[in-house]
């Protein structure tokens, strides 16, 4: 059997979608849509249709309109992902620091390719291009955190963290 | 030896991102001398006269920028900060919203001011969530403060600000893509003109600056145009902030006054503390990944032999023959152990991932250099790749809606021109090239004399 989660904002959040549409001229609420689908990420997971129809239900526009921009912006996750994404930067200033090493061990340790999931369904590896920290590089954003100044051990620390942490009720 | 520091003298006071701490150290005075007692218009002057140019990349004279402003219809004006900071090399305007956040809002502020505008705009890139949150809450306590809102400071201006988180997309940093991303659109470019001072955010008139840049106007307001006209050099006028990385000693964000000798800011102490491990420095891409890339022999001086310098010209002296560009300030430091075509490669990989595809020549140019290169760092190159990448890049130059072509292009033209004996020793020796580096090559060696 299928699986269906009911997609609806907590009141909490709806009233924040209503902060966030009054912040551009009337009529102009289709703004909102890049702020709103960050938090649909955040309360869902990840941007199914269904999500993004609801985002369109919100802003009172047309369903292919949330579909090109959730499309076009590379944050939004369009398949189910692991509780914790982790987004490695592979671009040159961090690739001259060992980028490429960084993403090689977390494939070995979590036995998965870039772009997969544990079976598990805790972890997701994607190799992103640059996320502004080259000067603390090699990074990695999980969530809407970064750990910069990567090593082996501390990806080590950092997996154990986020496994206990996805694990307890 | 200490220097002058707009931006960055108190950064590392921890107090200083809060608003009474930002205030106890002589923030929003600016505000204060602005909206009390000059005019709109003077404040443009005073940027006019400070020769501040666009700290995003590309240069242009802020004030004359802000004078473009079209005036001439009763439609609300916008001002957009570019806090889109996705140049690769790049993490300077990260460190001001960080640390400093109410010197980007006050500076928003009398901006703002200065343009007629009452509601302003902070586009942010969304994989800086945490400081979008930070600089919400700065945001907030100017709100209470009455520094935002209506009758600041009990004038009749009001000025509405409100931050904007991207989606992750590079070209948003373009500003006609970050108007149609705040417009809730896919980031494509416009086609210029209409110029967004005319018709930007919404068919308004719509200025988009850079953090860096917005940051100095307070300074301005309060020491004068022509007191920061005196700082740097030349029509580089004032500080810029460098972010230096790769493979150096001391990474991070430095405030240099513009004129400084590049040498001096690779192998001070005071900054990027020369090449780590004691190596050789075998190339330099000074301005972020679009800028081209300099062989060893032209960094620390000009193709004439004279000292190169930390300027916009300076940097650019020998136009693309043999310079670059001071760019958004990322500063890319490679060492001897480097391979130029595999960096060659990953930058055009970048840019075949981030190109919005609106254009042919940059969404299927991209997509064969990324191609070409990947097969030639992986010993499968032809001879012939290298013409043929030539070939490519020249037909995306120039050839765009906006300037991410160019962007994508020049990289690879630079490494070629300078580099070429890398290339033709990859694809002449594949099954070396995949296993040890080139090295230095003919990176160090002087130019050759024109008869």
């Amino acid at each position: 059997m299928i699986e269906t989660q009911t997609i609806a904002f907590s009141p909490e959040r709806l009233a924040e979608v209503q902060t966030l549409i009054k912040r551009y001229p009337e009529g102009k609420q289709k703004s909102a849509i890049l702020p709103i689908l960050h938090l649909a990420q955040k309360d869902f997971g990840w941007i199914s249709v269904e999500v993004m129809d609801y985002v369109a239900g919100l802003l009172d526009i047309q369903h292919i309109e949330v579909y090109e921009v959730a499309s076009f912006y590379t944050m939004f996750h369009l398949n189910p992902v692991g509780k914790s994404v982790l987004e490695v930067c592979r671009t040159g200033p961090c690739m001259l620091v060992g980028s490429d090493n960084i993403v090689k061990y977390l494939e070995n340790k979590l036995n998965i390719k870039d772009g997969e999931t544990t079976p598990d369904g805790l972890f997701t590896i994607k190799t992103v291009e640059c996320l502004g920290a080259c000067g603390y590089a090699p990074m990695m954003q999980v969530g809407e955190k970064y750990h910069e100044f990567l090593t082996e051990e501390r990806i080590d620390q950092l997996l154990e963290e986020f496994s206990k942490n996805a694990t307890q009720p | 030896m200490s220097r002058l520091k707009i931006l960055t003298e108190h950064i590392n006071k921890p107090e200083i991102t809060g608003i009474e701490g930002y205030i106890k150290n002589g923030g929003y005075r600016a505000l204060e001398k602005a909206l009390k007692k000059m005019q709109p218009d003077e404040v443009t002057e005073e940027v006019k006269k400070s020769g501040l140019r666009g700290r995003g990349g590309a240069g242009f004279p802020t004030g004359m920028k802000w004078s473009f402003i079209f005036k001439g219809n009763d439609k609300p004006r916008y001002l957009l900060c570019n806090a889109d900071e996705s140049e690769p090399g790049t993490f300077k305007d990260r460190l001001l919203m960080e640390k400093i956040p109410h010197l980007l809002i006050e500076g928003m502020i009398v901006s703002s001011f200065a343009l007629g505008v009452n509601t302003a705009y902070i586009y942010i890139r969304g994989e800086y969530m945490y400081v979008m949150h930070i600089l919400q809450k700065a945001i907030d306590e100017a709100y209470a403060k009455g520094y935002l809102g209506e009758n600041i400071l009990g004038t009749s201006y009001k000025l509405d600000l409100h931050v904007h988180p991207g989606g992750g997309a590079y070209i948003c940093g373009e500003e006609t893509a970050l108007i149609e991303s705040l417009e809730g659109k896919r980031g494509n470019p416009r086609i210029k003109p209409p110029f967004p001072a005319v018709e930007g955010l919404w068919g308004c008139p719509t200025i988009v600056n850079n953090v860096e840049t917005i940051c100095k106007v307070p300074f301005i307001v309060n020491e004068g145009g022509e007191t920061y006209s005196k700082i740097g050099v030349g029509a580089s006028t004032g500080t810029k902030l460098i972010s230096a990385c790769g493979n150096i000693n001391k990474p991070g964000v430095y405030e240099i006054e513009l004129g400084i000798p590049v040498e001096e800011f690779i192998y001070s102490d005071e900054y990027c503390g020369g090449i780590k491990g004691g190596k050789q420095l075998k190339a330099l891409v000074p301005g972020g990944s679009s800028v081209p890339i300099l062989p060893n022999r032209l960094i620390t001086t000009t193709a004439n032999g004279t000292p190169r310098l930390m300027s916009y010209e300076s940097l650019s002296d020998g136009g693309f023959a043999t310079g670059s560009m001071l760019g958004s300030g990322g500063f890319i430091v490679f060492d001897e152990d480097q391979c130029i075509v595999r960096n060659t490669w990953n930058f055009s990989r970048f840019y075949h991932h981030e190109s919005c595809g609106q254009c042919s020549p940059c969404r299927e140019g991209t997509g064969w250099m990324e191609k070409i290169l990947h097969r030639m760092e992986y010993g499968h190159g032809r001879i012939e790749d290298i013409d043929l990448l030539w070939d490519v890049q020249r037909k995306i130059e120039g050839n765009t809606i906006c300037p991410f072509g160019d962007a994508s292009a020049w990289p690879v033209a630079a490494a070629i021109r300078h580099f070429r004996d890398e290339f033709e020793w990859h694809v002449l020796e594949p099954a070396e090239a995949t296993r040890r580096n080139y090295g230095m090559g003919k990176s160090a060696e002087p130019l050759a004399q024109p008869a």
